[in-house]
């Protein structure tokens, strides 16, 4: 039953379709991010109005909010990779948790630095121990472990199996930083709009707010073809079909 | 599915429904300590099951709005004392030294400091919290009946 439902899967565990896949999905995902996120960034900093408590300060939320959600996002997109590695033993989604772990530890450390940023002039101190800002520095220390455990042995293979193994127990702490602000009473406020409500702010500044998720999803998925693709060639550097179309790039370029 | 990875999916399932378990219960244990602060009506009528009250002295964090028109300033020192209220205990937070713009009577606040006695709180950091809520202030000014005062306009005449 299983088999069946995601046979069409199949192919794509042959690095050498996938790569080809991954190529195509690239080339429209780079630029669209590129754009999207140049829309979303311009409007959201230079043309909404200012909050009427905040000023100003508000406006770092179109860049802490994406890339704050979306570090979350990679790790569950890396987690169902870790999952398929570990179940199916699939080759190509054990690369993709090393192609997925760096693009979001960037994204947390992101979201925490921005954070911090925000947090002086609004809250009055850089940082606090509560349970919202404590757990999305675990998520960093997350995809720290996981990119370290995966380069940390000899043997490629219990290195991949031991970071799979973390990047799925890890997902624990997803609800737990999504539900912090609701389960303890922390300085971090609620959610504005990951709720099951009508989003707590106004359309002028909530567009270019969306429209900057959108953006780093778009920019999250690119940076994932590209880092795929690498760890595909040169784990199979040794195959013809990877040394055939070095040698292509190599002519096209002289 | 061929039963080895029937058997890996069924053990990678299985610890991770463990170790969720095993995670939620930890977190239910330590429950409150995980929160940073008491809030007004904890810290008077004790915290959890067993009512347990802070000891004077102790050191704590308080959170929780401040009162309307009961920010009482010294005249020659930057000393201020408040009240904070959630549900219905009010306690008082007295503080040395600069509040955080965002700062405001019916704001809320999060402070540090040492228990004086049952209501007192000395604070040596006061930290203010915002609510999720944003909007331009003339939206403000029609839903909430909020007139937007820049901090600079608050400051009594005569003081620099």
């Amino acid at each position: 039953m299983w088999g069946d439902m995601f046979k069409w899967l199949d192919p794509y565990a042959k690095p050498q379709v996938l790569f080809d896949t991954l190529l195509w999905w690239q080339r429209w995902l780079m630029p669209l991010a590129i754009v999207v996120l140049l829309l979303g960034t311009i409007w959201g900093l230079g043309f909404t109005p200012a909050d009427y408590q905040q000023g100003d300060s508000y406006r770092i939320i179109h860049v802490h909010v994406p890339a704050a959600i979306w570090s979350m996002g990679v790790y569950a997109w890396m987690a169902i990779a870790a999952f398929i590695a570990l179940v199916w033993q699939v080759k190509t989604a054990q690369w993709a948790i090393g192609a997925m772990a760096p693009i979001g530890a960037v994204y947390t450390l992101i979201a925490l630095f921005t954070g911090a940023a925000w947090g002086k002039p609004m809250w009055g101190t850089w940082w606090v121990w509560d349970a919202r800002l404590t757990s999305e520095l675990i998520l960093l220390f997350l995809f720290l472990g996981v990119m370290a455990l995966q380069n940390a042995f000899a043997d490629r293979q219990t290195g991949d199996k031991a970071a799979s193994v973390l990047a799925v127990v890890g997902v624990v702490n997803l609800p737990i930083i999504h539900y912090s602000v609701e389960w303890w009473n922390t300085l971090h406020q609620g959610a504005t709009i990951t709720k099951f409500a009508k989003p707590s702010m106004d359309p002028s500044m909530l567009w270019p707010l969306l429209i900057c998720i959108l953006g780093f999803a778009l920019l999250f998925g690119a940076f994932t073809c590209l880092r795929l693709r690498t760890a595909i060639l040169q784990h199979e550097a040794h195959r013809p079909w990877v040394r055939h179309y070095v040698q292509e790039q190599h002519n096209a370029a002289v | 599915m061929n039963p080895r990875r029937k058997q890996r999916l069924i053990a990678v399932s299985g610890i991770l429904v463990l170790l969720s378990g095993g995670v939620g219960a930890m977190l239910y244990a330590l429950n409150e300590n995980v929160d940073l602060f008491y809030t007004p009506s904890q810290l008077i009528d004790g915290l959890g099951e067993d009512k347990k009250k802070p000891v004077v002295g102790q050191r704590l964090r308080i959170g929780g709005m401040v009162v309307k028109g009961s920010v009482r300033r010294d005249e020659h020192s930057l000393k201020v004392s408040f009240d904070l209220v959630d549900t219905g205990p009010i306690v008082t937070v007295h503080y040395d030294g600069i509040l955080p713009d965002l700062f405001r009577e019916g704001q809320g606040i999060v402070a540090q400091g040492t228990l004086l006695d049952a209501t007192n709180i000395q604070a040596t950091e006061v930290l203010a919290k915002h609510d999720e809520n944003y909007m331009p202030p003339e939206v403000a000014e029609a839903v909430k009946g909020i007139k937007h005062v820049a901090p600079k306009q608050t400051y009594p005449a005569g003081t620099p």
